[in-house]
């Protein structure tokens, strides 16, 4: 007999790809704007302590439970590009878990960018983007769509379902549910196509956030209480939508926190207490019914107490930093050079506008955490800077655009003569 | 004429301006024959001596005061210990000031008698204390040269206290040289009235008061209530021999505007913002630059941000050294629009880097040079047109180049210290 509720896991993978120290004098100059050393430190000392680990895990307990065990990932391109540079090994492993058929690879932006918020236009090509190396990695066109930090809006909403995504995934944020509760598929309320599902943040980060911390009354968590709470959290609701960075295994919660232990317990108690079942997002809308529509006039996401968009757009330090990025699309389109195109995606990378946050009080910490620079106005200068030499860089190419147009206007002029 | 002269640093390592003037005196003197025995707080050793002889005071013991010490402390019993004094530290350095005056603390100096004293000669947390031993040091060496020199001369309040024991010790005349007031630190309803009170006193006491502008004459006779007949301005000057004009590869096309110094309220940085963002609005094809730090630095990001001019707007963060003579040799124009400057030693770099100076009429180096720009520093249109007619029109800023390149390499110490002479020989009877 199948089970009625589900529970739908989701991971994020992601690594920003980080400037390196990037002077005034520096403009003009020198237009490698990484940090290599770090990207490159990082992204192996993560891999080591988390992606190897988790994914050889995922694949043991996918093999173990004969099918019944199914996750889902979105990956970022950054990362991706990341981890063929400095650790091929973990994309490796990703295909062995696509080879498996239960695990499903969710579409986001390219570049891990806020371009939903800002170029409808720059939105659409990273997420074909995104989409078409996820396919040409693991060999299937992902079919729901999550936003950058779980960015919704109606409005985004539709963007997303236009571009053929019928399933996409958002925060269970308390100021837009009110009474409602996450744990049911919802649509959207001006694309009514559009199935929605919530993460239950609640549920979410007891494993994300709290798991290691001796000071939660509820410490220490095991799989047995909390397939406890899962049953209670869900109560009348048909699904619990688990989502979260896949970093929390081995980096931010640490091996010897016993996380590693939790997650290889979890799925056979959720599976010996017969509640729920395990779904990718794609399966979850199919099986379960959407119960309502729900309206998002501004965009919500993941982060921070509020929810919303102040941890990566709420001074007028970022507010600056967003507009001058964004003020060069069309001049790209213009000049239509690859290299310009690249860097252009890396420096849409969300984190380097966290990075300028001033938030220091409640979620401080998480932002220190994630923060290479010792102050927001550090983070800005150097933002800054980078996109000054980039400016310098596009106005030529766009003024030798113009030279050329010239000289072939010229030329066609000189043929008509002689004719 | 023989000096005995109180400094608090001298190059090659120096925190300040105060450091550079103090060698550029010495030098000056000795060119017009005046011998000086500079004292200061702690000598490293590698100090320039080809012009003066120099004492390190943390190198003399407290313990050969004459009469008794009990007649020391009744001559010097003005002298109090203070802390947690830090006037001149930058952000960066609060920070560690405040570890390091956790580890050490402040112990009554009358245990010290007869023991050298191990000054930082920084601009520490315990500068009061550092101050208040410095003169106890000071007075032991005047009394033991007291043969050697003609007139004492202190340079600003931290050796004022010195300059006052050694002249109630020798009873030998003595000159104060006030290179900054409270008053260019604080705003005025916010001075640090210790050292106000260490001011004043110095300037009561000395037999002249030198000042390095007018406007700080001004402000001595104004603001401190010091008798102007005894006031006498003479205007600083500059060092550069040995500097060769770098040539640096730039990096961005646009003419540079630069601001250089400290970030602090009295530097005026948000009048440059503003006046940036005017500029902005008629011409692209500018950048600018703050370079400097300071308690007003991340209040000036956050201003540059709101006025949407950060991509044309940058900050370097503090500049040490060889940076500094590039920033110079990167810019074409120069601002100094300070709130209060009593003289400002910076625009007479840039004129002679080739660089065009706009400096506030507020700031005592406008008292001396005739091709630098002058505007109020409240003036933001003022300060934006000049901008934009030294980036507009090349004659102009050719003109200024040539004629400032020539003032400021006029401005040389000879003359300063020949006036400084005439002040010693004032009061040496």
């Amino acid at each position: 007999m199948a089970t009625s509720k589900s529970i739908c896991l989701y991971f994020q993978v992601h690594q920003p790809t980080r400037l390196r120290l990037y002077r005034f004098f520096d403009i003009g100059k020198d237009s490698h704007y990484y940090d290599d050393f770090a990207n490159r430190t990082i992204l192996r000392r993560v891999a080591t302590k988390c992606y190897l680990p988790m994914n050889q895990l995922m694949l043991e307990l996918i093999a173990k439970h004969k099918g019944k065990f199914k996750i889902a990932y979105s990956i970022s391109g950054s990362a991706l590009e990341q981890f063929r540079r400095f650790a091929p090994e973990v994309i490796e492993s990703f295909k062995a878990l696509a080879a498996t058929g239960k695990v499903e690879f969710l579409c986001e932006t390219y570049y891990h960018s806020l371009a939903s918020l800002a170029s409808e236009s720059e939105f659409r090509h990273q997420v074909l983007k995104h989409a078409a190396l996820i396919e040409e990695l693991f060999g299937v066109k992902p079919t729901a769509f999550r936003n950058t930090e779980l960015i919704y809006s109606d409005g985004i909403g539709e963007m997303v379902y236009d571009l053929g995504y019928k399933t996409m995934l958002t925060e269970g944020a308390r100021h837009i549910m009110g009474w409602r509760s996450p744990n049911y598929v919802y649509t959207g309320h001006t694309q009514s196509k559009l199935k929605l599902l919530l993460r239950n943040y609640s549920l979410s980060d007891d494993i994300a956030f709290r798991f290691s911390n001796q000071g939660w009354d509820m410490w220490p968590l095991t799989a047995e209480k909390y397939v406890d709470w899962l049953g209670k959290s869900a109560g009348e609701g048909d699904i619990v939508n688990l989502f979260m960075d896949y970093e929390t295994f081995g980096e931010h919660q640490s091996a010897d926190s016993g996380i590693f232990e939790f997650m290889r317990a979890l799925p056979a108690a959720v599976l010996a207490d017969g509640t729920f079942g395990f779904v990718t997002p794609s399966e979850a809308v199919k099986k379960h019914k959407p119960i309502s529509d729900i309206s998002v006039e501004d965009p919500i996401s993941w982060a921070d107490e509020e929810r919303d968009l102040t941890a990566w757009l709420g001074n007028e330090l970022q507010s600056e930093a967003y507009k001058k990025v964004y003020a060069m699309t069309e001049k790209l389109s213009i000049v239509n050079d690859a290299e310009l195109w690249e860097d252009f995606g890396h420096l849409q990378e969300s984190d380097h506008f966290y990075y300028m946050c001033t938030k220091f009080f409640s979620d401080g910490e998480v932002h220190k955490y994630f923060n290479p620079y010792d102050t927001p106005y550090e983070a800005f200068i150097n933002y800054m800077n980078v996109i000054s030499d980039f400016q310098i860089r596009l106005d030529e190419a766009h003024a030798a655009l113009d030279v050329k147009a010239a000289a072939v206007e010229e030329l066609g002029s000189l043929k008509r003569k002689r004719k | 004429m023989r000096v005995l002269m109180f400094g608090w640093e001298f190059p090659p390592h120096i925190a300040g301006g105060l450091g550079t003037a103090c060698e550029g005196i010495v030098k000056g003197l000795a060119a017009n024959g005046v011998e000086t025995l500079f004292v200061m707080p702690s000598a490293s050793g590698d100090e320039d001596q080809s012009a003066t002889t120099i004492i390190n005071a943390s190198d003399v013991p407290v313990d050969t005061v004459s009469e008794s010490v009990e007649e020391y402390l009744e001559k010097v019993k003005f002298i109090h210990i203070g802390s947690n004094m830090i006037p001149y530290a930058n952000p960066e350095e609060f920070s560690r000031l405040v570890e390091e005056e956790k580890k050490r603390q402040v112990k009554d100096f009358s245990i010290s008698y007869g023991q050298k004293y191990k000054f930082s000669g920084k601009y520490g947390a315990s500068l009061m204390e550092e101050v208040a031993r410095y003169a106890m040091v000071g007075g032991t060496i005047a009394l033991q040269r007291k043969d050697q020199f003609d007139v004492i001369h202190a340079h600003d309040w931290l050796t004022y206290y010195a300059g006052i024991a050694a002249k109630e010790l020798t009873g030998k005349p003595l000159v104060i040289h006030v290179h900054a007031t409270s008053f260019d630190r604080g705003s005025v309803d916010n001075i640090d009235t210790r050292v106000f009170a260490i001011e004043r006193k110095g300037m009561e006491m000395a037999d002249r008061v030198v000042t390095v502008s007018n406007l700080t004459r001004n402000t001595v006779i104004t603001r401190y209530g010091i008798d102007p007949a005894k006031v006498v301005t003479v205007h600083n000057a500059v060092d550069f021999s040995g500097r060769e004009n770098l040539q640096v590869e730039r990096g961005v096309k646009e003419p540079v505007v630069t601001f250089l110094g400290r970030i602090t309220y009295q530097k005026g940085p948000e009048y440059f913002i503003e006046a940036a963002a005017k500029v902005l609005k008629r011409t692209g094809n500018v950048r600018f630059v703050m370079a400097g730090s300071g308690d007003m630095m991340n209040r000036a990001i956050r201003h540059a941000a709101r006025l949407g001019i950060s991509d044309r707007f940058h900050f370097t963060g503090f500049l040490r050294g060889a940076d500094v003579q590039k920033m110079f040799a990167l810019s074409d124009v120069y601002i100094m629009p300070s709130i209060s400057e009593p003289f400002g030693i910076s625009p007479l770099e840039a004129m002679r880097t080739g660089v065009p100076s706009i400096i506030s009429k507020q700031s005592g180096a406008a008292e001396v040079l005739k091709y630098a720009f002058k505007v109020d520093f409240w003036d933001v249109d003022a300060i934006a047109d000049d901008i934009y007619a030294l980036l507009s029109y090349p004659a102009l800023a050719s003109f200024s180049n040539r004629m400032g390149y020539e003032e400021v390499n006029a401005l040389k110490w000879n003359g300063a210290t020949a006036k400084l002479k005439q002040v010693y020989e004032s009061v040496v009877k």
